[in-house]
């Protein structure tokens, strides 16, 4: 403290005389003789070059606003408007800070209008600027194009020089960031301006376009379709990039040719069994994750290759034996390690700032490596502390951590074996169960998803689940505004109810109510709406479960709405399948026959083109029928006359032979 | 390609006999697959040489077929020895059998590779690829005893000198290429699969192993490429990275800390080189400019300069003459030395070139194969570079490594182990003496077309066309393959003869050849035999007994280019003299840098695959 008081004075008058000295670049701007301001301007260049404080200094002193005005001014002398432009690049280098205020006074389109000059030495200098502005993350990407002018004067200035390339290719690489952007650049030119680039003499140019690439092409086909069919210099695009993957070229470029033909073959652009994807692409992107690689190219290289296998096996099963990539992995989650916090601290403030991401990518990989292939999964599995690293990391602070621990998870829940054993074993229900309580929605439905597998019928981690009280979770999910999330809320109720003990379906029905019920059978989305027929099918199978006295009426209800509204074959065969399990019920099957109007469509559903229909109807009726229940000779009558046998005899000769078995064993029943 | 223009005129004779037409297709099919063989193998040396360029196939000569003679006795060999078949029962493990490639990988290839195919799994598939010192035992699958390592393709676990097996890889099976690559930087080995790197296998591997495969049941068949075909994994590629790597190496190597040490160091040896060579004026500019002194005095530079300009135009008598005024205690203390010049005078006889000779012809002294004016070794670094090495460091550094594969000239004194003509460093694309005696056209269009356009410019006459030999070459100087029989037409045609065409030179020349005999019988009594000598010697009067001594077999003595060496050596001591060294300090840091090298390949040391030093001399 004292130390501090005593310091106290001379710090301001050091910061006093740095003031002063600032003040007099900034008046010198002013001075009337435009030599003098030229010199004036020329003099703050070399003050402000590397001095963060002078720049801020300067700023704060009001000097944007006056250089920009000679920038801009047609009186200024070319060389004083490039020096402006200079020294606005040099202050744009500072700071974060530094760059806000050159945007909140207006710099970009004073520069871009800048660009209409015909001397290139101002381009260059206002592009160097504009490049810097742009480049920094607090700069809104969209004020490159709101003026739509912008981008073709800037594609028409790329064959000015090897700077103007490089500056505004890098614009472009980091100013693409939606559809909308990418359609614009495309449609203005870019693949076919920038194309050439790509053997520039420049390294910096060559990367520059080569990222543009990696932008353009990002799930977009249109863009990917175009690519693949570009020659430069006689040479196929693809192989140009191949060419830019070899092992001697700089890791930057490798990994950015990777992307670029990783993006391409997602976008359907190259097949997936390319030798340029097989051979060349996925080996590279190992390599990208191996232990020598700087950590954050080892996270792009994991996150680049989930995405470029996510979708084909064969390139799964081909990077699970690759370089021993399963156990590369492991080495993600070391991160700080235990050398590094003892060592020296700077290494462990880099670890930690990585280490998150090193984890996420490595889950995200591993999800992609084991979603198809059964023996990749128990590879995974039996990596050292597999288990136990997803389940810390469903609880880590990092939301993006928890999200790609809880798709490792939901790729290796899809594994019987893995629910069995490992699952069971590392009791991941627990912290998947935490992670549902409060989440954002894309871990919601990750989660609500692998949940949907441990509830199967055979998991061994289906019985805790119940018992932790997930009906009402899975319910509110039910009520979600994410279509994802409401499919599964009911896929796991579902999965739930199969085979389920009467106690386990009353608790269902309770909390969901017929309300929400209604409300599922009506949902716009089919998948929820076959889900939720599903859970029914699966809430009256079994005939001890199908009389549901209180709720009847109402599922007859749904059965009505739903055969009479305009659904998919699968949705009315389910349906029909609904109503074969009621009229299997002893008490229920009294629903369908007072129902006559219900009788009239299984009549109606019975003669359909569509085989399967028939079938489900079929059945409801042989249901309906059979022997050995109370009541069924009366059933049979009233059936008989309403003309179901002439029916059943003639589906008797049908040509689907599961029908026609059907029918006859129908027949039978009025035989015996 | 001999045999198939041997069979290409029996062709039409056999056939016009009905009864002989099978045995044609017979030849015909022979002489195919005569031409299919040898066109794989130019393959094979094509690629092998693309890949391993550090590798000297005299000295360690690369794998390119599994070994008859090294192998169990249940292995069967076929297909020029590159497919192998199981032939044992194949009931247990003990009827495992492998056999190794005919030679172990040597260091110098930085990356070896090579690709084993799966023509059948046999029986059961046990099937084990690797590497495995010579002496191990054959009746075993690689991997299970000591210095030896495998892949086995039924659990695809990898074996490290040891009868149980890691987990590795995937299996294989019939169908699949599996490759092996020995990195020898790192001492590690990988394999491949159908193309794809499988990860480090082994590190920590001994030296010297040999590609090894193994077999177990019946029916198991795989067959090799060591290079005959192009390779399925990319390893090109990988070799590329492991350049980079090493280049960047050298290139971030830590030089000296204080500044201006080592461009001070780099100064000095550049200024010491011209000096040695008698560049005056250059190495007087070059020392002023760069503020140093030169140790020499600029006459005593000027004389050397003088000197060697006579030895390089042939002008031999006139050199020797001149060092004895310059240098009168030089020659008489260093016998064999005048003995080397007086030889090479006695050629330069035969030559016609030689000042004694000339005057006797009554030719002007330029007028045959004349040598340029100044001393020339510069237009021919390489040449340059390659005699100094060996003159020097293989005495200094390696005294059992031979100087003369150069030209078969004992280039120094007392040092006479002429004993290995054909050792040649292999990073130094200079003249092997099969090169030398095989095809002189070639050698001396190098130097001769560069060297005419500057004595055109300097003379300003252009006098050396009257010489045929210079005619000769340079006409056909780009056409190699084809100049040796054109050359051979137009030199006869050309009035090269003997000592210049006069009897008088030629008697003088005889007489010559007699004081040279009794210099060499009187020397062999005063010092002792000299097997370098009397080779010189015979060699030199080996030239007589051809009528056309230019283009006998001992007809490249009479190049040009064989003076440099004499005139190199000549300089040489006469620098001794001075006290000076005898090899400027750059020729001998190139010199260290190459044999370096060489001396990293015999040790093991991969690396020294990506560093060769002409990279580094552009």
């Amino acid at each position: 403290m004292m130390a501090c008081l005593l310091e106290a004075p001379l710090r301001i008058s050091v910061l006093s005389e740095v003031t002063a000295t600032s003040r007099h670049y900034v008046d010198r701007l002013f001075d009337p003789d435009p030599q003098n301001v030229l010199q004036g301007v020329i003099d703050m260049k070399n003050a402000v070059i590397g001095n963060n404080r002078q720049k801020a200094n300067l700023i704060v002193l009001g000097a944007v606003p006056r250089l920009l005005y000679l920038l801009q001014q047609s009186s200024s002398s070319l060389e004083l408007r490039t020096e402006c432009a200079v020294v606005l690049g040099s202050l744009a280098m500072g700071t974060e800070n530094n760059i806000k205020s050159l945007v909140d006074c207006h710099i970009i389109p004073a520069l871009l209008q800048g660009l209409l000059c015909s001397d290139l030495i101002f381009i260059e200098a206002c592009l160097r600027c504009l490049r810097t502005v742009f480049i920094s993350p607090v700069t809104p990407v969209q004020l490159l194009y709101t003026d739509p002018t912008v981008i073709p004067h800037l594609m028409s200035l790329l064959s000015l020089s090897q700077h103007t390339q490089e500056y505004i290719t890098q614009i472009f690489a980091h100013c693409c960031k939606t559809p909308e952007h990418q359609t614009v650049l495309f449609n203005h030119g870019a693949i076919q301006n920038i194309a050439p680039l790509l053997i520039s003499p420049s390294y910096k140019v060559r990367m520059q376009a080569l990222k543009c690439f990696s932008v353009l092409a990002y799930e977009n086909a249109q863009v990917s379709m175009t690519l693949v069919n570009v020659l430069v210099d006689g040479e196929q695009l693809s192989q140009v990039f191949v060419r830019m993957m070899q092992r001697d070229k700089p890791i930057e470029m490798q990994l950015t040719a990777a992307k670029c033909l990783t993006y391409m073959c997602r976008a359907g652009a190259i097949r997936t069994d390319d030798n340029c994807i097989v051979l060349k692409t996925l080996p590279c992107l190992v390599r990208m994750c191996s232990k020598e690689r700087l950590l954050e190219e080892r996270v792009e290289g994991a996150e680049t290759l989930a995405y470029l296998m996510e979708p084909d096996i064969e390139l799964q099963r081909i990077a699970s034996v690759t370089d021993h990539l399963v156990s590369m992995l492991a080495d993600y989650f070391k991160y700080p390690s235990s050398v590094s916090a003892i060592t020296d601290i700077k290494r462990l403030d880099h670890d930690l700032k990585h280490a998150h991401e090193l984890r996420q990518a490595a889950f995200k990989l591993y999800a992609s490596l084991g979603s198809n292939d059964e023996d990749i999964r128990k590879k995974i599995t039996e990596t050292e502390n597999m288990m136990d690293r997803i389940v810390s990391g469903l609880s880590e602070s990092s939301i993006k951590v928890r999200l790609a621990a809880v798709r490792c998870l939901h790729s290796l829940s899809r594994s019987v074996q893995q629910l069995r054993t490992s699952f069971h074993d590392h009791a991941v229900w627990k912290p998947l169960m935490k992670l549902l309580q409060n989440a954002p929605d894309e871990v919601l439905v990750m989660a609500s998803s692998t949940l949907c597998n441990l509830l199967l019928e055979f998991s061994p981690s289906k019985e805790p689940i119940l018992e932790s009280g997930v009906i009402e979770l899975l319910c509110s999910l039910t009520q979600s505004d994410s279509p994802a999330l409401r499919v599964n809320g009911i896929w796991a109720l579902m999965n739930m109810a199969f085979q389920a003990d009467q106690k386990v379906k009353v608790e269902i029905v309770q909390a969901l109510g017929t309300e929400q019920l209604f409300r599922l059978l009506s949902d716009p989305d089919t998948n929820v709406l076959m889900k939720t027929l599903g859970l029914l099918r699966n809430l009256l199978s079994t005939r001890p479960h199908t009389d549901m006295s209180s709720h009847g009426k109402q599922i007859m209800q749904a059965v009505t709405l739903i055969l009479e509204g305009e659904h998919s074959i699968e949705v009315k065969e389910q349906t029909l399948c609904i109503l074969a399990n009621i009229a299997d019920g002893n008490t229920a099957k009294e629903l369908i026959m007072t129902n006559d109007d219900m009788l009239q469509k299984i009549k109606y559903y019975m003669g359909h083109s569509n085989v399967k229909l028939q079938l489900a109807a079929t059945f409801c009726i042989s249901n309906l029928i059979w022997n050995e229940e109370d009541g069924s000779q009366e059933r049979q009558d009233k059936l008989r006359e309403m003309g179901f046998v002439d029916i059943l005899h003639k589906l008797t000769q049908a040509s689907d032979p599961n029908l026609c078995d059907r029918a006859k064993k129908a027949m039978q029943q009025y035989l015996a | 390609m001999d045999s198939v223009e041997l069979c290409g005129p029996a062709v039409p004779d056999f056939s016009t006999h009905p009864g002989l037409a099978a045995g044609v297709a017979v030849l015909q099919l022979a002489a195919s697959r005569y031409l299919a063989l040898s066109e794989q193998e130019k393959e094979l040396n094509q690629r092998l040489r693309s890949l391993y360029p550090a590798v000297s196939d005299q000295e360690t000569p690369l794998p390119r077929s599994w070994s008859p003679k090294d192998k169990f006795s249940y292995i069967g060999l076929s297909q020029n020895n590159l497919r192998v078949h199981y032939k044992g029962h194949g009931k247990t493990p003990k009827d495992a059998a492998s056999v190794r490639a005919t030679h172990s990988i040597p260091a110098a290839c930085g990356v070896y590779y090579f690709e084993v195919k799966i023509i059948s799994k046999g029986r059961d598939g046990y099937m084990g690829i690797g590497l495995s010192a010579q002496g191990v035992n054959m009746n075993r699958l690689p991997g299970w005893d000591k210095h030896s390592y495998g892949y086995h393709g039924d659990d695809g676990h990898s074996f490290c000198s040891s009868g149980t097996g890691q987990p590795y890889g995937p299996t294989f099976t019939t169908g699949d290429v599996i490759g092996c690559c020995v990195n020898l930087i790192n001492n590690t080995c990988f394999y491949t699969k159908n193309g794809h790197s499988l990860g480090i296998a082994f590190t920590d591997l001994p030296p010297n192993l040999y590609p090894t495969v193994g077999l177990q049941t019946p029916g198991e068949v795989v067959d090799a490429n060591f290079g005959q075909h192009p390779f399925v994994f990319d390893i090109e590629d990988y070799m590329r990275e492991w350049r980079t790597k090493i280049q960047a190496q050298i290139d971030c190597f830590p030089i000296g800390e204080r500044e201006g040490e080592w461009q001070a160091m780099i100064q000095k040896m550049v200024a010491s080189y011209l000096v040695h060579h008698s560049y005056c004026a250059t190495a007087e500019a070059f020392a002023k400019s760069t503020d140093q002194a030169v140790h020499e005095e600029l006459a005593s530079i000027k004389n050397r300069q003088k000197i060697q300009k006579l030895v390089l135009s042939g002008r031999m008598g006139e050199a020797i003459e001149t060092t004895q005024q310059l240098y009168p205690s030089l020659l008489e203390r260093n016998s064999d030395l005048l003995f080397m010049l007086k030889v090479r005078q006695f050629i330069e006889m035969v030559n016609g070139t030689d000042s004694e000779v000339r005057c006797l012809g009554g030719r002007s002294p330029k007028s045959q194969d004349s040598y340029p004016g100044s001393p020339r070794l510069f237009n021919s670094p390489v040449h340059k570079a390659s005699n100094v090495i060996t003159d020097h460091l293989c005495f200094p550094l390696f005294p059992g490594f031979d100087s003369n594969y150069c030209n078969g000239v004992s280039s120094s004194k007392g040092h006479t182990s002429a004993h290995s003509h054909k050792s040649c460093p292999p990073t130094i694309p200079s003249p092997e003496p099969g090169v030398l005696n095989g095809s002189r056209g070639q050698q001396t269009n190098v130097s001769a077309e560069v060297e005419m356009e500057v004595d055109h410019f300097s003379n300003g006459v252009s006098e050396s066309s009257s010489n045929g030999f210079l005619n000769g070459s340079s006409t056909h100087g780009i056409d190699l393959e084809e100049c040796d029989a054109d050359m051979e037409v137009d030199s006869a045609q050309s009035k090269r003869q003997l000592c210049g065409g006069s009897q008088a030179a030629i008697e003088r020349m005889i007489q010559f050849g007699r004081e040279l005999q009794s210099m060499s019988e009187h020397l062999r009594r005063e010092r002792g035999k000299n097997s370098a000598n009397k080779k010189m010697l015979k060699d030199a009067f080996s030239l007589l007994a051809y009528s056309d001594p230019w283009n006998s077999p001992v007809g490249y003595q009479l190049d040009s280019i064989q003076r440099e060496p004499v005139c190199s050596t000549l300089n040489s001591a006469i620098l001794e003299t001075h006290n000076l060294p005898k090899q400027p300090p750059l020729a001998l840091a190139v010199g260290q840098a190459a044999q370096c090298l060489s001396l990293m390949a015999r040790t093991g040391s991969g690396s020294c695959a990506f560093a060769s030093v002409d990279d580094y001399l552009h």
